[in-house]
């Protein structure tokens, strides 16, 4: 059975769940940003499969991937320095309890 | 006549006041004299120019310059010219005008030396002045509006030119409050004139009167509203009571804006809008009415005061209902003849008011006398303006007064027995005034040092006072040969000599001549010989006098009752309430409003990140969900 379009849109989704559900049920921040990345990678995966198989002549997609790439890895640096911050101040990275900016 | 020579006489003045306010008063604050000097200069100029637009007004045909327009405003369609109308009744108000200006800012130099405000009073003085002339020359009502609240200003400022007396602050304030009363009528008669016919152009408004397309009761009712400006600003009854108490202001200023000018515009805006009176019989009704009460009332509340610039004033409300009813009765000729004349002596009576003020140090009548030894100039230019005020043949209120007699007699026979009961009060009460300023012994002044002696007053102030009685013997002669009503309107021309004499053929003079000898010598017997006693009379009559003296408790019912009770207690207190529980509520109930729903919404945000980003998610799945199911 060829590999097409739909086995890595379905991988595609599938990463994406599973990033998402990371993100929105772990406390831990570190955790949580490694599900956004998850996420982002499921994105890029979707972006090469549709380059690749709808407009293979341009490299569009994976130009876009590249970039998404660079604006994830300045956003882990940001994220973790974050991280690192809030750890030094509460001794918790625990998302429940970093509630300042409520009501 | 170029339209540019005749803008001038308004601009002349008015420079004369940007000038005293912008360079002389900040710059030349030490050399106040500069100030007098520009502005009679200024009005001298006015007052060439006037003279020669009297004499090409006197040679045109019709009587009338015709002036190019300017369009002033245009807003969608609404065209507002700013125009000149110059005419014969324009003549003759320009020459009215200069002419007591010029004698008053000369007598100024005298009257007001020394005074901290000197500049502050001739800047204001120019402005008057320009204001004044302005109002005469406007060819639409839009600017006629504007010109009538700028003297309303001009008045309201010179009358409180002394605000630091309380008084003085007072009396500018209820001035400039009851004037406002009657410009509200005008004002709603200029847009009711406008909505009817789509003009504010005076000549046009006349043409459509005249040719009966404006006619029935808007026209009666716009006639009735420029009326109640008019007498707002002419002090008729009911609106009279701002007058008497804007003495307070300098006596120049009474002699040119309470007595010569101002007062009289509201005559001048009858006889401008003549036409639309003419053809409206109530309105005229209602102008001779009014007109003639006011005569007679203001003349008795005249007869008791003991302030003698107050005598003056009540004297001036009372010449006022003279014209007015000279307007109703007879037309525009009659009632401007007796404002022409009118504005001369009672500017030489203001005049010798404030001579016999610089003197003595007082108004009040009680504590002059005997000042005919000490001040003979003031003493006879009085008497003239005095006599010529009474109607004593051949000075010039006799003339006019004589044209009102007879054109009331034969349009309105009962206010024509008031107008003549008023003859006999205005010879009584003015030559009071003469006999207790003038006859018998001295008593003493407002009792400082200079006033123990009182000596006549210096020459800049005492040739005006000349000038101007020789104004109030001659200025009647205008119309002996029937010349005066024929530039004004119609009338037929007689020979000078035949018309001196002749008009003591009728019955009418003679008699009005009795009434004010009569006068003039109750008021000899008793405040000159004592033949009687003013106490006793007084007290004989106590009921009439008081009321009299309390001024019919006119002032006490517009303050206490309709100001206070009505107006303040009523009215006001319940906007108040509205204002404080209703408008305010409503405000309150907003703001509070909006803090409860925050309070209560703010509660979703709680701080957890991931419930954000559940929602979006949710919020997410919902759009696609609902594009997808659309589809």
């Amino acid at each position: 059975m060829p590999v097409g379009l739909n086995h890595y849109l379905v991988l595609s989704a599938i990463l994406f769940s599973i990033g998402l559900y990371g993100a929105l049920s772990k406390r831990n921040a570190v955790v949580i940003l490694m599900s956004i990345e998850i996420m982002l990678n499921a994105v890029n995966i979707a972006m090469v499969a549709f380059s690749r198989f709808i407009v293979p002549a341009l490299l569009t997609g994976q130009v876009f991937a590249i970039f998404i790439m660079v604006v994830a890895a300045a956003e882990v640096t940001i994220g973790l320095a974050i991280i690192i911050a809030v750890y030094r101040g509460r001794e918790t990275i625990d998302v429940t309890n970093i509630n300042l900016m409520k009501w | 006549m170029a339209p540019e020579l005749i803008w001038l006489i308004f601009f002349l003045p008015l420079a004369s006041f940007v000038v005293i306010s912008f360079v002389f008063k900040p710059f030349l604050k030490d050399k106040p004299r500069i100030s007098g000097y520009s502005t009679i200069a200024a009005i001298s100029g006015s007052l060439v120019l006037s003279v020669l637009v009297l004499l090409s007004v006197i040679a045109a045909p019709e009587h009338e310059l015709l002036m190019p327009d300017i369009n002033w405003v245009i807003v969608d369609g609404v065209v507002i010219h700013l125009g000149l109308m110059v005419d014969s009744l324009t003549a003759v108000m320009l020459l009215v005008i200069t002419v007591v200006s010029l004698m008053v800012q000369v007598y100024s130099q005298g009257y007001m030396h020394g005074d901290p405000g000197y500049h502050r009073y001739f800047a204001w003085m120019s402005l008057f002045t320009a204001s004044m002339l302005g109002l005469v020359l406007a060819d639409n009502l839009i600017l006629t509006f504007v010109f009538w609240e700028l003297v309303g200003l001009c008045s309201y400022l010179l009358i409180g030119f002394w605000f630091h007396r309380k008084s003085a602050a007072d009396a500018a304030k209820k001035a400039f409050i009851v004037t406002r009363l009657g410009d509200f009528g005008f004002l709603v008669a200029i847009l009711a004139l406008y909505a009817s016919t789509g003009t504010f152009d005076i000549a046009e408004l006349h043409r459509l009167a005249i040719t009966g397309a404006l006619a029935g009761t808007t026209l009666a009712w716009a006639a009735i509203g420029i009326f109640a400006g008019a007498a707002g600003k002419s002090a008729q009854f009911p609106l009279h009571v701002w007058l008497p108490d804007a003495m307070e202001g300098p006596t120049p200023v009474s002699a040119l804006i309470h007595a010569a000018t101002m007062v009289a515009a509201g005559v001048f805006l009858v006889a401008r809008m003549f036409p639309l009176f003419e053809n409206s019989p109530e309105a005229l009704t209602t102008v001779a009415v009014v007109g003639g009460v006011t005569a007679i009332f203001a003349a008795s509340m005249g007869l008791v005061m003991n302030d003698i610039k107050r005598v003056i004033a009540y004297s001036t409300i009372s010449q006022l209902g003279y014209m007015m009813l000279g307007l109703g009765t007879g037309g525009v000729a009659i009632g401007i003849f007796h404002l022409f004349n009118h504005a001369f002596f009672k500017a030489l009576l203001f005049l010798g008011a404030g001579s016999v003020n610089h003197a003595t140090g007082t108004f009040d009548m009680r504590q002059m006398g005997g000042l005919r030894r000490a001040m003979p100039w003031t003493y006879a230019t009085f008497v003239i303006g005095a006599l010529s005020l009474a109607g004593i043949w051949p000075l010039s209120g006799f003339w006019s007064k004589d044209e009102i007699l007879a054109s009331s007699l034969a349009a309105q026979p009962a206010l024509f027995y008031l107008a003549l009961a008023t003859v006999l009060m205005t010879a009584f009460y003015i030559f009071r005034a003469a006999f207790m300023t003038f006859g018998g012994e001295y008593r003493g002044g407002n009792g400082q040092p200079h006033a123990t002696h009182p000596h006549e007053s210096s020459p800049v102030m005492v040739a005006p006072m000349v000038v101007l009685s020789v104004l109030a013997v001659v200025s009647g002669m205008a119309n002996v040969t029937g010349g005066f009503a024929r530039l004004l309107g119609h009338g037929e021309g007689h020979g000078f000599i035949e018309g001196f004499f002749g008009i003591l053929a009728h019955p009418l003079p003679w008699l009005s001549l009795a009434l004010a000898g009569l006068g003039i010598f109750l008021a000899y017997a008793i405040y000159g010989a004592k033949w009687l006693s003013a106490e006793r009379i007084g007290r004989m009559f106590s009921p009439l006098y008081t009321m009299l003296y309390q001024k019919y408790w006119l002032d006490e019912l517009y303050e206490n009752v309709i100001v206070r009770k009505i107006l303040l207690k009523g009215i006001f207190a319940g906007l108040e309430r509205l204002d404080n529980k209703g408008v305010d509520g409503v405000v309150n109930g907003v703001a509070s409003g909006t803090i409860a729903a925050g309070r209560g919404i703010r509660r979703a945000q709680t701080g957890q990140l991931q419930l954000y980003g559940l929602v979006i998610g949710i919020g997410i799945l919902a759009i696609v969900l609902s594009l997808y199911l659309a589809r």
